[in-house]
């Protein structure tokens, strides 16, 4: 790694971005900014005046980025994006990922080869992370909106607690349903009969 | 017939019309097609996944099917151009305080582009004298028709777009916030968001570009050379789903059924009575309601505008030769007009009797263009089209 190499990173997702400037700092880059905003993207950027610009694939400003490409008066270096045509493989684990990078400057492409690996396997462990996230979230939800049903058949058929799961279940199981939507398709009906 | 899967980006802009219709609307299935349509936020993320493949297919803006065929910019992927998806739609739109400063200076009626676009040169002449900031434009990519069409009215009045203005890329979801913020005194960008500024009270459409340049290429589906030589027979069903979508979407009776269509959040997402006007071509243009009313302001499928042009592809790379973006050359010229593949479409549509061909040229620039400044065009001669321009990268 090379600790002397500025970074910037442009990602509005602020997880997503600590994720990835922690593991950029922990293999020993020092130099790593994240702009979180992208209004006067390019301005700040030439502020910063970075070799290396990381930009997630969600962001409409790359398109902004892109126009580092063009020669004109403003742009202080040339910028490539960080493919050509012998490593369409980079390109394609990239965009899959979610990320994309561009190199300032006359970068040989092969010190920033392990920069943008990082920023893959972070992109990816994100993913991961959020999809966790996403199922725990669903099946608290799950389990609030089962209780809620089985507190509504023991009051309504005078059942205890199992007697109500195990309705709930079976009736999932005779509609093909999952117990969470037959318990909620209980809520529901109970809000209505209020 | 069995279903063939395919994924086609897009951007949520009204000239993806034609696509969304083939989809929605069932066009697609009716040809053995089960598309899926992936709606993006950058033109870079639909050329790079187009160029991976990702994307069987793409509503690109014709440059960058340009661009990516000469590999200027970015890596080369030869891209073919089977359908025109819009002809014109553009607009120049600018902040009142402009709107006035342009007004105040102009010898005539600014909507006469050659007015305003004097009067421009006097507005960016008197700031500087005053030592005031350059104005800004923002335009969608560096190769967007936007960029050239900006280029192309204010240079014609004598302001050098790199040297006088600054012009910057703007996501077109943004502009018209960057317009409210006083980021940029102005921009050029396709429909709704020309109106939707107008809407808000903080822009006046100046300019429709189609009467800069009466008939302006401007997206295209577009799909990788390689990828058409591999699927003749999915390219000729795609073409013909979107040919009969354009003709559904050019009938009047259907236009509401249309606006409803792309007003869905999924699609483009905005109200429908916007997309509305914009397919009717009746903008409001000043925020006091005035409106302007154009048969050419947007044209999806009608006057021959689903069939590609290669002369329209000549123009466009002569722009990028001029703003100083690709080198001029025979093989390069060459290169570009073969993204524009007529005989695509007419394989898949049918060759177009001579009647049809008649009636669709009737009232269409001679020289295929019909630019309000400057010599006809002849795309065979890009060195004397760039001649004819004082201001210009090479």
């Amino acid at each position: 790694m090379d600790p002397t190499l500025k970074i910037v990173i442009v990602d509005e997702n602020p997880i997503r971005a600590a994720i990835l400037v922690d593991g950029l700092r922990e293999a020993g880059h020092a130099h790593v900014v994240h702009l979180d905003e992208t209004s006067h993207l390019l301005a700040r950027i030439y502020a910063i005046d970075p070799d290396v610009i990381l930009i997630d694939l969600e962001n409409p400003s790359r398109d902004v980025l892109e126009q580092m490409f063009q020669v004109s008066r403003a742009v202080k270096r040339p910028v490539a994006m960080f493919v050509d045509e012998s490593d369409k493989a980079s390109i394609e684990a990239a965009v899959d990922a979610g990320v994309s990078a561009y190199i300032v400057g006359s970068l040989h492409k092969e010190r920033i080869k392990n920069i943008l690996d990082l920023c893959i396997s972070r992109f990816y462990a994100f993913a991961r992370l959020q999809d966790e996230l996403d199922r725990t979230r669903t099946a608290l939800e799950e389990r609030k909106v089962i209780d809620r049903a089985k507190g509504i058949l023991m009051k309504a058929k005078n059942f205890n607690e199992e007697e109500a799961y195990a309705l709930l279940r079976r009736t999932a199981m005779n509609e093909k349903k999952k117990i969470a939507d037959v318990a909620q398709s209980v809520v529901t009906a109970a809000e209505l009969l209020k | 017939m069995s279903n063939e899967r395919l994924r086609i980006g897009f951007i949520p802009l009204a000239d993806a019309t034609a696509l969304i219709v083939a989809v929605d609307k069932g066009f697609a299935e009716a040809e053995g097609l089960d598309v899926e349509l992936v709606r993006e936020v950058s033109w870079s993320n639909i050329r790079d996944k187009l160029n991976i493949g990702l994307f069987d297919a793409a509503h690109l803006i014709a440059p960058v099917a340009i661009a990516s065929s000469l590999g200027i910019g970015h890596v080369k992927v030869p891209i073919l151009a089977p359908f025109g998806l819009g002809v014109n739609g553009n607009a120049i739109t600018v902040s009142p305080a402009l709107h006035a400063a342009i007004a105040a200076v102009a010898d005539g009626a600014i909507t006469d582009p050659m007015v305003s676009a004097r009067a421009l040169a006097r507005v960016v002449a008197r700031r500087k004298g005053n030592g005031e900031d350059p104005l800004t434009f923002g335009m969608t990519f560096p190769f967007s028709t936007h960029n050239y069409h900006l280029r192309f009215w204010m240079a014609a009045g004598g302001v050098d777009p790199d040297e006088d203005v600054r012009l910057v890329v703007l996501p077109p979801p943004y502009m018209v916030e960057s317009l409210a913020n006083n980021h940029v005194d102005g921009f050029c960008v396709g429909a709704p968001w020309n109106s939707v500024a107008v809407d808000l009270g903080i822009g006046f459409i100046l300019h429709f570009v189609s009467e800069i340049l009466a008939r302006a290429a401007e997206k295209v589906l577009g799909v990788r050379s390689r990828w058409a030589r591999e699927h003749p027979d999915m390219l000729a069903r795609l073409v013909r789903a979107h040919g009969r979508a354009a003709a559904f979407v050019e009938d009047v009776a259907n236009r509401e059924e249309v606006a409803a269509i792309l007003a869905a959040p999924n699609r483009i997402g905005v109200e429908a009575e916007v997309i509305r006007r914009t397919l009717d071509g009746r903008l409001k243009v000043a925020p006091d309601g005035t409106m302007r009313t154009s048969d050419r302001y947007l044209l999806v499928g009608r006057k021959s505008a689903g069939r590609p042009e290669p002369l329209q592809a000549a123009w466009l790379y002569a722009q990028m030769v001029r703003w100083g973006q690709a080198p001029l050359s025979a093989e390069m010229l060459a290169a570009a007009k073969a993204v524009f593949r007529p005989d695509l479409y007419d394989a898949a549509m049918g060759a177009p009797p001579p009647e049809t061909l008649r009636e669709n040229s009737a009232g269409e620039p001679g020289d295929g263009i019909g630019a309000f400044a400057g010599p006809a065009f002849d795309p065979d001669d890009i060195a004397g089209h760039l001649a004819a321009w004082k201001i210009r990268r090479q």
